[in-house]
């Protein structure tokens, strides 16, 4: 299928994903995840309060930099890592981007492997979730 | 959020403890419905044909996905899902949390029709402080997933702040 080791270089930007999750999707997120802190549905809470809205689960963010992985490696291979970081926070109904760059690609005990420096940003440009990802390539 | 905070050997004392193993299921509809919150269109989460045509035994977990712990009311966690039995942490008397980073290393694949072992070790311990938030203790927990043929599949560390 599709993304071959041969044809990834270190440099590559791999395809963006955008995401603009609303409260409906952030409710989803909690039932799918068993994540229900009230910080991320209730605008009551006293904590949402505090911040005058919910925010995005940060795990949230970190699964969508895992979905941004899985698109760009359709199955060719397997993730053997990923990692972020919450630096910032991002609200319901407001776009972020999850952008990746491949850092590394290297082989090692027979496996084709490739390192992506990941993060997400917001409309303002920040990177409020940067991480790492590790795949290895069927071929 | 506090001006003052320090380690006690009490709390250094909780380091290297672990919770009992509890059960992680990874089923179909956990897949489907964990695919469905992160927003994938992608059908190999949700069309267990179109996974096997991709090579998988059943629907793949998702990256990020490591089952669902099996929900007791008074034994499990009403807010985060997660068990309270045995679960190795510090009294520190901090009010505030947030999430502050999370790492999966993976070591095997993770299907629906998987039952995970799931074993929670607090690695760590440390004391930072920002302009923010003042004192902040930061917790490092090690998470094992063993699955049911008795191998690791994966170890996830994350760090939570407390403030």
């Amino acid at each position: 299928m599709g993304l071959s080791w041969s044809a990834i270089n270190e440099g590559d930007a791999i395809p963006p994903l955008k995401k603009k999750p609303g409260v409906t999707q952030l409710v989803q997120y909690s039932a799918g995840s068993g994540d229900f802190n009230p910080l991320h549905h209730d605008f009551q809470f006293p904590q949402s309060k505090q911040l005058g809205s919910i925010i995005v689960h940060g795990r949230f963010k970190y699964a969508a930099l895992g979905e941004l992985v899985s698109n760009w490696l359709g199955h060719a291979g397997r993730i053997t890592k990923i990692s972020c970081q919450y630096r910032g926070m991002d609200f319901p109904d407001r776009e972020f981007v999850c952008r990746g760059t491949v850092t590394r690609k290297w082989e090692e005990n027979g496996e084709k492997r490739v390192a992506i420096e990941v993060w997400t940003e917001s409309e303002e440009g920040k990177k409020t979730t940067p991480g790492e990802a590790v795949v290895v390539l069927r071929s | 959020m506090a001006k003052e905070f320090e380690l006690t050997d009490e709390m250094r004392s909780a380091i290297g403890n672990e919770s009992p193993a509890w059960t992680y299921e990874v089923t179909t509809t956990s897949v489907r419905a964990f695919a469905r919150g992160v927003g994938y269109t992608d059908p190999v989460y949700y069309d267990v044909d179109a996974a096997k045509r991709a090579g998988y035994r059943s629907l793949p977990a998702p990256p990020t996905y490591l089952g669902t712990p099996i929900f007791i009311p008074g034994r499990s966690h009403d807010i985060f899902t997660v068990p309270t039995e045995g679960q190795p942490s510090a009294k520190h008397g901090l009010k505030g949390l947030l999430d502050g980073g999370t790492e999966t290393d993976y070591f095997g694949d993770i299907c629906a029709g998987d039952t995970l072992s799931v074993v929670n070790r607090l690695e760590n311990l440390d004391v930072r402080e920002s302009q923010a938030l003042g004192k902040m203790l930061i917790t490092t927990q090690k998470t094992t997933f063993t699955n049911q043929d008795g191998k690791v599949v994966a170890i996830q560390t994350g760090q939570a702040i407390y403030y």
